[in-house]
C-alpha cells in the first residue's frame, strides 16, 4: 500500500482526466514503464516525479499518442488513446522537454502554424493567435524570429502554441529544465494563470522536487518504471514526520537519493540531454 | 457534442470536439496540412534567402561551363535545331531540385532533435499527411529554385516553350520529382536516424542518381547495364517529362507522369511507416 492511495478519486464517480491501467512499455529488454496505474482528476495539477530514466517521459509518450502501450490502457477524458489517437490529440496540449520552437519562423508564425494544424477556422485564427501570444506576454516579440528568443520566452511561446487548441489537458514534460531561476519562476506564473483562467488539467513531469512541492496538487513518485507513492506533497512529507522534504520522501520510498538514482538515466537520456545542450550552446 | 461516461454526474462531463472520420474530411485535412506546411516553407524562404542564392551557383556552373563547352564540342549528337544547352537545361533543373530534396531528411532529423517533430505528431495530423505536407514543401522550395535555374538558362539563350499549360505541367512535374526525392530522403532518415549518417548517404547517392539518369546525355549512348539502371531511376522520368514540356523534345509524357506519381505514393507510404521509428528515438 502506497502512501496517499486514499487520496485517489474514488472509482466510477467521475470521468478522470487521465486514467492509466496496468500500463507497461519496454525498449528491447529494458522495461521503461512497469505496470503503472494512475488517475488524474479534472482540474488538478499533477506531477510525475523521478530521476531521468524513471519512465516519466515514456509514460507521457504513451499518453500523448506517440507510443502505443505494450500492455494496459490509457484514457484521456474517457477516450482510449490507442483506439482514438486523433480525437485525443484534439483534447491535449503538449510541451515537450526540449525547447522546441522553430527558430526560422517568427513567434507569430510558430503559433499560427499550430492554429492551422489544429484546424482553427480562418476567420477566428488571427484573434486566437494574437490572444495566445498576448496571454503569454509575447505580443511585443511576436514578429521577431524565435531564434532570437531567450529560453524562458521559447517556453512561453510553446505554451502559446499549445493554447490555440484550447486543450482540456496540458501535458508538460520537464517544463523548466534548462531555464535560469528567474525564467523558471516566470514560466510557473504563466502556467498557474493559464490553469486558473481555463480550468485546465495539467500533467507535468519534473525532477525538481521543490517545484513539485510548490505547484502540484498531487504527485506520484516514479522510480525504475514503477510508481512508488502517490499523494499530496504535504501529506507525503507529513507521513515522514516534521521537517521532511519531498527529497526525503523520495529516498524513503525508493531507497535511492535523487542523485544516485540519476545514474539510472541510461544512454538514451544522455543522448537526448547532449542534443539539447548542443542546441542551446 | 457532450461526452460523459454512463452514470457520470454532469460536473464530470467534458465538451469534446466532434471529428468527422470520413474520406472527404480526411482529404480536406490532407489538403489543409499540405497548404500549411508549404506556407511554412514559403515563410522560411522569405526570412532567409541566402540558400536561394548559394544553391543557384552550382546549376549556373553546370550550364555556363559544362553546357557551353559541350555545346561547342558537339560530343553528344543532337537532332537538327536543338542545341545541347537546351537539351541540358531540363536536366540541370531536375538536378537542382534533386539536390534540395535529397537533404530534406536532414531537416526532419533536425526537427526530431529539436523536439519539433514530436510536437507536430501530437497535433491531429496523420503521419502520412505530415510526410505529404513536407514532401510538397520540398516541392515549393525546388520550384522557387527552379525559376532561378530557368532564368539563367534563358539568359544563356535557351528558348523554352511559351505555352502556359506546358509551363504549369513542368512545374507540377518538378514538384512531384522533389516530393519523391524528399520522401526517399525522409525514409533514409528513418533508417539512418542520425544527421551525419544521412549526410554521408545523401552525398553518396546524389551523383549516381544524376549520372545514371538522362540529365546529361540520352540513355541510348549508355552501356547496357547503365541503361538498365536509368530505366529504374525516377530522375530519368522526371528529366524526360521536363524536356518534353519545356523544349518540345519527343517524350512519353504519360508514362513519365505515371511512374513519378507511383514512385511518389510509394515513397510517401514508406516514409510515413518509418516516421514513428525516427520520432521515438
Amino acid at each position: 500500500m502506497t502512501a496517499g492511495a486514499a487520496e485517489m478519486a474514488p472509482e466510477g464517480t467521475t470521468t478522470d482526466a487521465v486514467r492509466c491501467t496496468d500500463l507497461s512499455y519496454s525498449f528491447g529488454t529494458h522495461t521503461a514503464v512497469d505496470h503503472v496505474d494512475l488517475n488524474i482528476v479534472p482540474g488538478e495539477m499533477y506531477g510525475l516525479l523521478g530521476p531521468n530514466g524513471a519512465g516519466k517521459t515514456t509514460t507521457i509518450r504513451m499518453l500523448t499518442t506517440l507510443l502505443k502501450p505494450a500492455t494496459g490502457t490509457v484514457t484521456v477524458f474517457g477516450i482510449d488513446v490507442a483506439a482514438r489517437p486523433m480525437l485525443v490529440r484534439r483534447v491535449i496540449g503538449y510541451v515537450p522537454q526540449m525547447l522546441s520552437a522553430d527558430a526560422n519562423l517568427t513567434g507569430l508564425e510558430n503559433v499560427e502554424l499550430f492554429a492551422r494544424l489544429f484546424d482553427v477556422p480562418r476567420r477566428t485564427r488571427k484573434d486566437l493567435v494574437d490572444g495566445a501570444l498576448q496571454a503569454m506576454g509575447l505580443t511585443e516579440a511576436a514578429t521577431r524570429l524565435a531564434g532570437t528568443y531567450s529560453g524562458g520566452m521559447i517556453r512561453r511561446l510553446e505554451l502559446a502554441q499549445a493554447l490555440v487548441n484550447a486543450p482540456r489537458l496540458l501535458v508538460l514534460d520537464e517544463p523548466t529544465v534548462g531555464l535560469d531561476p528567474i525564467a523558471r519562476g516566470d514560466v510557473w506564473d504563466y502556467i498557474e494563470r493559464l490553469r486558473e483562467e481555463h480550468q485546465m488539467t495539467v500533467l507535468m513531469t519534473t525532477h525538481y522536487m521543490d517545484e513539485a512541492d510548490a505547484y502540484c496538487d498531487r504527485v506520484s513518485l516514479m522510480h525504475r518504471g514503477t510508481i512508488r507513492a502517490t499523494g499530496r506533497p504535504a501529506d507525503l512529507r507529513a507521513g515522514l514526520g516534521g521537517g521532511a522534504t519531498l527529497d526525503d520522501v523520495f529516498r524513503h520510498y525508493t531507497g535511492d537519493t535523487l542523485d544516485d538514482a540519476q545514474e539510472e538515466g541510461g544512454i538514451r537520456d544522455v543522448r537526448r540531454a547532449r542534443r539539447t545542450a548542443r542546441r542551446l550552446g | 457534442m457532450t461526452y460523459a461516461a454512463p452514470g457520470a454526474p454532469p460536473a464530470a462531463s467534458v465538451e469534446l470536439p466532434v471529428i468527422r472520420d470520413n474520406p472527404v474530411a480526411g482529404l480536406h485535412r490532407l489538403a489543409n496540412r499540405i497548404v500549411t506546411l508549404c506556407w511554412v516553407e514559403l515563410r522560411k524562404i522569405r526570412h532567409d534567402r541566402t540558400e536561394l542564392y548559394t544553391r543557384a551557383i552550382q546549376p549556373a556552373l553546370w550550364l555556363l561551363i559544362y553546357g557551353e563547352v559541350f555545346t561547342r564540342l558537339h560530343a553528344i549528337p543532337m537532332p537538327a535545331g536543338v542545341s545541347y544547352l537546351a537539351y541540358l537545361s531540363p536536366g540541370i533543373l531536375a538536378q537542382s531540385a534533386l539536390f534540395i530534396a535529397i537533404f530534406y531528411g536532414i531537416q526532419i532529423i533536425w526537427e526530431r532533435d529539436a523536439g519539433v517533430l514530436t510536437k507536430l505528431m501530437v497535433t491531429p495530423t496523420p503521419r502520412s499527411a505530415l510526410i505529404t505536407g513536407k514532401a510538397f514543401a520540398a516541392g515549393v522550395r525546388s520550384l522557387i529554385q527552379g525559376v532561378v535555374v530557368l532564368i539563367i538558362a534563358a539568359i544563356l539563350g535557351v528558348a523554352f516553350t511559351d505555352n502556359p499549360l506546358k509551363i504549369i505541367g513542368a512545374m507540377m512535374i518538378l514538384v512531384l520529382g522533389s516530393a519523391f526525392f524528399a520522401c526517399l530522403s525522409m525514409s533514409i532518415a528513418g533508417l539512418a536516424l542520425a544527421r551525419d549518417r544521412l549526410m554521408g548517404i545523401g552525398q553518396a547517392i546524389t551523383m549516381p542518381l544524376f549520372f545514371s539518369s538522362s540529365a546529361l546525355y540520352p540513355t541510348k549512348f549508355m552501356p547496357g547495364w547503365l541503361q538498365a539502371i536509368s530505366k529504374v531511376n525516377p530522375l530519368t522520368y522526371e528529366v524526360e517529362a521536363l524536356r518534353g514540356l519545356l523544349i518540345g523534345w519527343s517524350t512519353t509524357l504519360w508514362l513519365d507522369t505515371v511512374v513519378l506519381v507511383g514512385a511518389t505514393v510509394a515513397s510517401i507510404t514508406c516514409a510515413s511507416l518509418l516516421l514513428p521509428r525516427l520520432a521515438n528515438r
